[in-house]
Order: C-alpha cells, then sequence, then structure tokens
C-alpha cells in the first residue's frame, strides 16, 4: 500500500510541475509588445495554457497582474477557452475565483473576467458579492452595486418611500463612475429636492485664465508655438491674428466643467486659444487627466506634453481621452492648447473642452487648494 | 475524354455548389454569390442566433461557419467574435475580448462596424476601436494587434469602419481619419507589419477591393491601388472617390464611386476611363453589379439600373428606404434590407424592376447581407438571421 504521504508529494509535485509549467507560457503572452512582437511565441504558448486543467484558472488570471492591455487579451482569451470547458464539466473552481476577486490587489481587468465566471457559474453568489463592490478600484465592477442601488430606490420610490429612494440613490452616486449612472441618480436625486454637485463628483477643473485669438489659418496653428507655449506671463499682451491677444479669468458654470472659449472670446473661426490653471496635488501621485475636446487640442502638464490630437468636430464626450500622468504633491501647472478650424457648419461653433483630473477608476482626485 | 469531361464538368458544378462568403460583400467583394445553388424564391427566416451587442459588421460564411462581431457593454469596450453552425444557428464558440483602443462613436455607428475576413484558415475581426484578432476557424488566438495601442493618434471620434481584405497571405486594413491615417499589409500568420503607408489625413468608410491581385485602396482623394505584399503602387487614379459606399470590380474593369460612377480600366501603371455617369449617386450602400449592369441605391432609397457598357440609366425603382447597408445578389435576384428592417427581394429583370418580396424583421438593420449555401444572412443589433 502507498504511503498516503508519498501520494501527497506526488500530488504536489505534478501540480507544481504543472503550475511552473505554465509559468513560462504566460510569461510569453506578457511579453507582447506593439507592432505584433512577440506574437509568434505568444500564438504557441497560448496553444499550451488552453490545454491547462481549470484550477490553473486564478494563474492565468493573475499573469493579466501589470500585464499590458495586449497581453490582458491574450491571457483573457485563454482564461475564456479553459472555463468555457471548465463550466461544460461542472469544474469551474469557483472559490478560487472568489477569493481571486475578493484580493483587489489582482488588477481591475483580470478581477472583472473573475466576477464574469463567477456570474456565469453561480448566480446568487454574484448576487451576494455585489453589494462589497461599490467602492472597488474598478469601476466596472461597481456598475453591478450601483445598478442594484438604482433598482432599490426606484422600488422605494413605488412605495412612496422617499427617504429610502434617497439613501439609495445617494449611496449609489457616492460609488458610480460612469456617466450613464452618474446621470440617472443626479437626475433622481435632483427630482427628490437634493443638490448633487457635479463638477465636485467628476473633478472637473473649472477655474482656469484663457488667452486667444492666435491664429489657425490652414490649420496650421496647431504646430506652430505661440508665446503661451514658451512662457505663462499673465500680465502680457501679444500679437493676435486681428487684435492684440490678453489673458483673462475664467470660471465654467457649465456642471460638466466646459471651459469655452466663444464665450470670452466670440465665436471665431480659424483660431488658437490657450487655457493655463494649476493644481494643487495633496502628494506625489499617478493619475490621469482625462479632457473631452472636438477641436484641436494639445495638454501640457508642468510644461511636458501629454498628447496632442488634431481632429476636428468628430464628436466630444466625458472622459474621451484619458492620460496617464505623474502628479508631484503642490503645485502642477496645466496648459490647454485648443483650435477652432474653418469649417462653417452650425455644428462646427464649438471650440471648448472639458477636464477633469482622476484615478484610474475615474475616482475625482480633488486639488488640494 | 467524353467520360473526363464530363467528369471534370461535374466536379465544377459540384465545386460551385457551395460557395463561402469571405469578406464585406463577398466574393471579389462584388456582393454577388458565385454559387450554383441560389435561394429560394420566397425565402422564410430559417433561424435566428441572439447576439449580446451591437454591430454593423456583416456576416461571413467560411464552409459551414457562420462569423459575426458584435461590441457590448455601456462604452461598447467588450469586444465579441461568435461562430455559429450555419445549418441550425447553435453557437460553436465565442471571444470576448476587451477594447485597447477608443471605443467612440457616431451614436448611429458601432464598435463592431469593420466586416470581418476570412482566406478559408483564419478569421481576422476587425473593429472601430482598431482591435484586430486572427483566429483560426475552431477559435483559437493566432495573434492579435492594438493598432490605437501601436498608432496613437489613428482613431475617429465618429467611429471607424473600413473592412479588411486578405490576399495571398497578406491581411490589409485601413485606418483613415483625420490624424494618423494608416494602410498596412500584415502577415496573416503573425500579425507583424509587411508594410505600412501613410494615408490622407481624411475620415474615410470605406473599403478596399481586389482588381487582377491588386488591393485598391479607396479614399477621398481616389484609388491607389498597391501590390499586398510590398505595398508597392501598382496604379493610382487620383480623381477622388467616396469615403462612404465603396467601389465595385468585375473581371473587366473597376466601377469607382467617383463622381457618381467612373468604370475604370487599370492597364499598365496606368488608369483608362471608359466611361462617367454623374447622376449615378449612391447614397451610403455600394453599387452592384449584376450581369450586364450596375445597380446603385441613392440616398433617397432608389435603385437605379445602368448600363454596365456606357453607364446609361435604364430605369429607376423607388424601394423602402432608407439604406445603410449594401444591396447584395444571387442568381437574379437583389437583396436587400432598410434601416428599419424590411427586407426586400428585387427581381431586376423585370422591365421597371419589381420588388418580389419583403420580410419585416422589425429591427434595425445597418449592415450588408451575406449569401451562402442557398442562404442570406443579415444581422441587426440583437441577431444573427438566416433566411432561406
Amino acid at each position: 500500500m502507498k504511503s498516503p504521504v508519498l501520494v501527497l508529494l506526488a500530488c504536489a509535485a505534478v501540480s507544481l510541475h504543472a503550475a511552473e509549467n505554465l509559468s513560462k507560457p504566460i510569461e510569453a503572452l506578457r511579453a507582447v509588445q506593439k507592432e505584433g512582437l512577440g506574437n509568434e511565441a505568444a500564438g504557441k504558448a497560448w496553444q499550451e495554457i488552453v490545454k491547462a486543467d481549470a484550477a490553473n484558472l486564478p494563474k492565468v488570471l493573475k499573469g493579466m497582474n501589470g500585464a499590458n492591455p495586449l497581453a490582458e487579451n491574450w491571457l483573457r482569451a485563454a482564461v475564456g477557452v479553459i472555463a468555457d470547458e471548465a463550466l461544460k464539466a461542472k469544474k469551474l473552481p469557483v472559490e478560487a475565483l472568489v477569493a481571486f476577486l475578493k484580493d483587489t490587489q489582482n488588477s481591475p481587468g483580470a478581477r472583472v473576467v473573475a466576477f464574469d465566471l463567477i456570474h456565469g457559474a453561480d448566480l446568487k453568489l454574484a448576487e451576494d458579492l455585489t453589494p462589497t463592490l461599490l467602492e472597488d478600484p474598478s469601476s466596472d465592477l461597481r456598475r453591478h452595486p450601483v445598478a442594484k442601488l438604482i433598482e432599490a430606490g426606484n422600488a422605494a420610490l413605488e412605495k412612496k418611500d422617499k427617504d429610502a429612494a434617497i439613501v439609495a440613490f445617494g449611496k449609489g452616486l457616492g460609488g458610480a463612475r460612469d456617466e450613464d449612472q452618474i446621470k440617472e441618480l443626479a437626475k433622481k436625486l435632483r427630482d427628490l429636492g437634493q443638490k448633487v454637485d457635479l463638477p465636485k463628483h467628476f473633478g472637473f477643473l473649472m477655474n482656469w485664465k484663457m488667452i486667444a485669438a492666435f491664429s489657425n489659418a490652414d490649420r496650421g496653428g496647431f504646430d506652430t508655438v505661440y508665446p503661451p507655449e514658451k512662457e505663462l506671463k499673465f500680465d502680457a499682451t501679444y500679437e493676435g491674428k486681428v487684435k492684440p491677444a490678453k489673458w483673462v479669468d475664467f470660471t465654467s458654470a457649465d456642471e460638466y466643467g466646459k471651459i469655452d472659449f466663444n464665450k470670452p472670446f466670440g465665436m471665431e473661426k480659424s483660431v488658437v486659444g490657450y487655457a493655463a490653471t494649476d493644481f494643487f496635488s495633496t502628494e506625489d501621485r499617478t493619475a490621469e487627466i482625462r479632457i473631452g475636446c472636438k477641436n484641436g487640442w494639445k495638454v501640457w502638464l508642468n510644461g511636458e506634453l501629454l498628447f496632442a490630437r488634431d481632429e476636428y468636430h468628430r464628436g466630444a464626450k466625458l472622459d474621451q481621452y484619458k492620460l496617464p500622468c505623474q502628479l508631484k504633491k503642490g503645485k502642477n501647472t496645466l496648459l490647454v492648447k485648443c483650435c477652432q478650424n474653418e469649417q462653417t457648419e452650425n455644428w462646427t461653433t464649438e471650440w471648448e473642452f472639458q477636464l477633469r483630473v482622476c484615478d484610474a477608476t475615474g475616482t475625482a482626485i480633488l486639488a488640494a487648494k | 475524354m467524353k467520360t473526363i469531361s464530363m467528369f471534370v464538368l461535374m466536379c465544377l458544378a459540384a465545386g460551385l455548389a457551395k460557395a463561402d462568403w469571405l469578406q464585406f460583400r463577398g466574393p471579389n467583394a462584388a456582393a454577388v454569390s458565385t454559387e450554383a445553388k441560389v435561394p429560394a424564391a420566397e425565402v422564410k427566416i430559417a433561424w435566428t442566433a441572439d447576439l449580446p451587442g451591437r454591430g454593423l459588421s456583416a456576416p461571413i460564411v467560411v464552409g459551414d461557419k457562420v462569423f459575426v462581431t458584435c461590441a457590448s457593454g455601456p462604452g461598447q469596450e467588450t469586444l465579441h467574435v461568435f461562430c455559429f453552425n450555419a445549418a441550425d444557428g447553435s453557437k460553436r464558440w465565442e471571444r470576448a475580448m476587451r477594447s485597447t483602443g477608443r471605443t467612440m462613436t457616431h451614436p448611429k455607428t458601432s464598435v463592431a462596424a469593420p466586416t470581418p475576413c476570412s482566406d478559408g484558415d483564419r478569421v481576422f475581426a476587425l473593429y472601430s476601436s482598431n482591435d484586430l484578432f486572427a483566429f483560426d476557424l475552431e477559435g483559437n488566438l493566432l495573434w492579435l494587434r492594438g493598432l490605437t495601442f501601436d498608432y496613437a493618434n489613428a482613431s475617429n471620434s465618429l467611429g471607424m469602419s473600413q473592412s479588411p481584405v486578405v490576399v495571398d497571405g497578406t491581411l490589409v486594413v485601413q485606418s483613415e481619419n483625420d490624424s494618423e491615417s494608416f494602410a498596412a499589409g500584415l502577415d496573416v500568420a503573425t500579425g507583424r507589419n509587411k508594410w505600412k503607408m501613410d494615408r490622407p489625413k481624411a475620415a474615410n468608410w470605406s473599403s478596399a477591393t481586389v482588381w487582377k491581385g491588386a488591393v485598391a485602396l479607396q479614399s477621398s482623394k481616389g484609388i491607389l491601388a498597391v501590390e499586398p505584399a510590398t505595398g508597392k503602387t501598382v496604379w493610382d487614379y487620383s480623381d477622388g472617390a467616396s469615403t462612404i459606399p465603396s467601389s465595385v470590380v468585375t473581371g473587366e474593369a473597376l466601377y469607382a464611386v467617383s463622381h457618381g460612377i467612373t468604370a475604370l480600366v487599370p492597364e499598365k501603371g496606368s488608369v483608362t476611363q471608359i466611361w462617367r455617369n454623374e447622376k449615378l449617386n449612391p447614397g451610403t450602400a455600394s453599387p452592384l453589379v449584376l450581369g450586364e449592369y450596375i445597380y446603385v441605391v441613392n440616398g433617397a432609397g432608389v435603385v437605379i439600373k445602368a448600363s454596365l457598357k456606357n453607364g446609361d440609366e435604364l430605369w429607376k425603382l423607388r424601394l423602402k428606404g432608407p439604406f445603410s447597408g449594401s444591396p447584395v445578389a444571387a442568381g437574379k435576384h437583389i437583396y436587400a434590407v432598410n434601416e428599419r428592417g424590411i427586407f426586400q427581394v428585387i427581381d431586376p429583370e423585370a422591365p421597371e424592376g419589381k420588388v418580389t418580396q419583403e420580410i419585416e424583421l422589425k429591427e434595425t438593420v445597418l449592415t450588408t447581407p451575406a449569401i451562402s449555401g442557398g442562404a442570406i444572412y443579415v444581422r441587426t443589433d440583437s441577431k444573427l438571421w438566416k433566411l432561406q
């Protein structure tokens, strides 16, 4: 009769071997880079990984931690194949997936996959977990409890329980990070007589100094380095396209933080304007500058160009562009260049942007002062 | 000898009994089925399969498999590829990926707007987010690219919809937009660039066609034909072309959506214009050549039949419009689905053209059908339909 200890050791060895066997192919997926670099090795590695036993799902999911978005998709696809087989055989390691989900050190993307798998295998369990996700690092996961709170609020309204509705909607708004849910909750709360401060919730920067108008004839102003790109001297006057250009103070009255150049400067065409503001951070930290703008634009942070986009009048929306950045403790200076072009259609009058500072979940980072 | 000839003919006939529909507008992007078997004179709904998200991409058919893409989630950030059994609509496999590029589009269109294509062994699925996935027919991921991840300004806030084409081991993709606009030829085995070229900086939703081995890239500037393996210019027509409806080719000529329709014969590096009819103005739908005629659906939902020889108009037939998807044809019938989901069968040989059948799908249809195995496949935002 074989020693139980020996059997256990053998099983552990097989398991360790299997886990180690996945390490190299997982690394091959994580190694993919831009322009298809690493695709050949990744294709072969993927074939190995999808043969893995379902028990390895957490390991494959862990491979998504810190991976670039391309590698995440390779791993996501592998998880999908393994999980499909596991679900058919009723061998999905649900407990291990729950543990993976609960560990918020795991990447948001991987945890979303884990939750979706749990949801597919055990709806009740997923619903039981849902309320715990309201303050989650993943904005995708927050959608579920926020949706439940909207339902709860609506149910309270049907019962004419206004107070319960306010509590539910207020709690939902506190956790909500996606525009559609935020809009819905803001309207519900306002209809119930509650005040909602959307600029604060989103983290829009509302107070700017602005200067215009420089020339954008033939769209050449986009690349022309006008004085504000060299110096921020708010008492200066510069030669503008038609008349001298001076800085003016502007505070947005729009609850979506629209910084509208047409207001101080008129509905000009083929012009460039700049807007500058300081943002005081409480600490050195990573953040995202999120901008929505249908004009040509550039954004600098502390003198460093974050991104430039020369598309005109194809549409604008909240969080249209997400610019990862590093804030330093104390003063951070933002400069936005906003270029209006020559088009005359009635849908091309906008010369504006909206900009907010938040973390990767979309949670507003509020200025220190 | 007679026996061998008959045998060869029978093989040929059997080979054409069922043909794949491997890309946007099918064989040669001509929108005409090459099968001997045609859909029934009166088609019926054979089955529907549910889809979890929106899409404008057309289905494609490889053998007994139907492939379709869609995008779901609040921002359409989840990108799906589905494979269904053609026989009964049962799902063979599904893959769900996440966008790495931008998912903003005009509300009418969708992130799953470009139609996938296949070389018979692989399926290549491109999305407006510039995510590109290659699978084998069993759903094994072969490679992927994030073309906006690679080229950060390659996007269009209105959405992109250019469908890729695959020719002799090269997948040609167009990512043409106002900012970082390019076309590239990718190795079908690895997804690596074989070549990449700058393209006009202007939004473009038209798709390429393949004419005599060259890939004809259409843009507002005109049509540039390139060798698929190298991107080297074969010929260049620079008198402008449409950025929405795509051109159509036959064995003899290319009918460009340019100043109405302009019939071109490129030869030895130059391009000869055979005729032009500025009154043949496609709306959103791409034109169709069937037999000796070209059919154009204009912005008012009127189909115009014109001679392929000289572009002269023969008749106009008002359909129930409007149309976003393009018409397709098999045998002697043309099939078109309007935006309100009214599937219309047209007999183009009737003296003034005639609609012989209508089926109300009762859902929005913004895409082009596919035809294979004597059946017509149409997708809506919520379903894939088989009509037979």
